[in-house]
């Protein structure tokens, strides 16, 4: 994959006036610190209900256990922007730099909650669903039949088996990606990577057998 | 997922496995999704265009996209 996000090192930039105030409230002593560390665990508590109530059609939670992930993240999400305060450079207003570490802890919090109550177990091996989580109708299997054969062999023989177990836990069992970080003691990047990488491989390999069109430039 | 016919399931098969060389991964994407976000609400194809990578792996992770989407809601409220 590629680096350098924005496509250039950008540097230090003039902070906006209630950025500054944020961060001299947080870096002040005594009380005026101590008013900062309130008004800003008040702003992360709100936003992680607003996020969480936001998520939640999606997610099958509500109640107290949705109170629960929102104020867990909040929590983290105070410790993670006090820790990293000496790195806001003023990219962006200090309120978005917080609220990111709000969606990141709400997305952490919520993939441990899968935990509790697991729809399948991340490891098993269950093939005949593979059709279905492309939607490919069984009405049609003799359009796709040899692809999914091919998908199968692909991810037998070219797959490492760290890729292989990433690829089942997400595709076949549609375990979300941040649980399988909890269930790996990983993290995103990582898993995404294995993912990217068991994706790339198989295309590879459906492509090598003509199962798929190469239609790369230059092909 | 909806079931379609052959051509479209394996078409949806196809676009799935495509990786995008530019994809800059989570770790990345998560480091500037704040300022992402922030021109993304500006002017959503100027960050796309400023941001090429990450943009190229927020339309390819539901995770973090769903943290954008977020992050979005979040500077409205």
């Amino acid at each position: 994959m590629a680096s350098d996000p924005a496509g250039t090192t950008q540097g230090a930039r003039l902070l906006d006036a209630d950025s500054a105030q944020w961060l001299e409230e947080l870096t002040a002593q005594g009380a005026a610190r101590e008013a900062g560390l309130a008004r800003l665990h008040d702003l992360l508590t709100r936003a992680a209900h607003r996020e969480v109530r936001r998520r939640a059609p999606r997610l099958g939670i509500a109640g107290p256990e949705l109170d629960d992930i929102a104020d867990q993240a909040a929590s983290d999400a105070m410790l993670a922007v006090l820790a990293k305060l000496d790195g806001f450079r003023g990219e962006s207003r200090f309120t978005t730099w917080a609220y990111a570490f709000v969606m990141f802890e709400v997305s952490a919090k919520v993939g441990r909650h899968f935990w509790r109550h697991p729809t399948v177990a991340m490891d098993t091996e269950d093939w005949d669903r593979l059709p279905d989580r492309f939607g490919l109708d069984p009405a049609h299997t003799a359009e796709w039949s040899d692809l999914v054969v091919g998908v199968r062999r692909a991810v037998d023989e070219a797959l490492t088996p760290h890729q292989r177990r990433i690829f089942v836990a997400l595709v076949l069992n549609h375990t979300p990606l941040d649980s399988v970080v909890v269930e790996l003691d990983s993290n995103r990047n990582a898993i995404y990577k294995a993912l990217f990488d068991a994706r790339r491989k198989i295309r590879a390999f459906l492509v090598a057998n003509d199962l798929l069109a190469d239609d790369t430039p230059g092909s | 997922m909806d079931a379609t016919d052959g051509s479209e399931g394996t078409a949806a098969l196809d676009r799935f496995l495509r990786t995008d060389p530019a994809d800059v991964g989570c770790g990345d994407a998560m480091t500037v999704l704040h300022e992402y976000a922030e021109l993304a609400d500006r002017d959503p194809a100027l960050a796309e265009a400023r941001y090429a990578g990450v943009a190229a792996h927020l339309a390819a992770c539901g995770p973090c996209s769903e943290d954008l989407a977020g992050l979005l809601a979040a500077l409205h409220d």
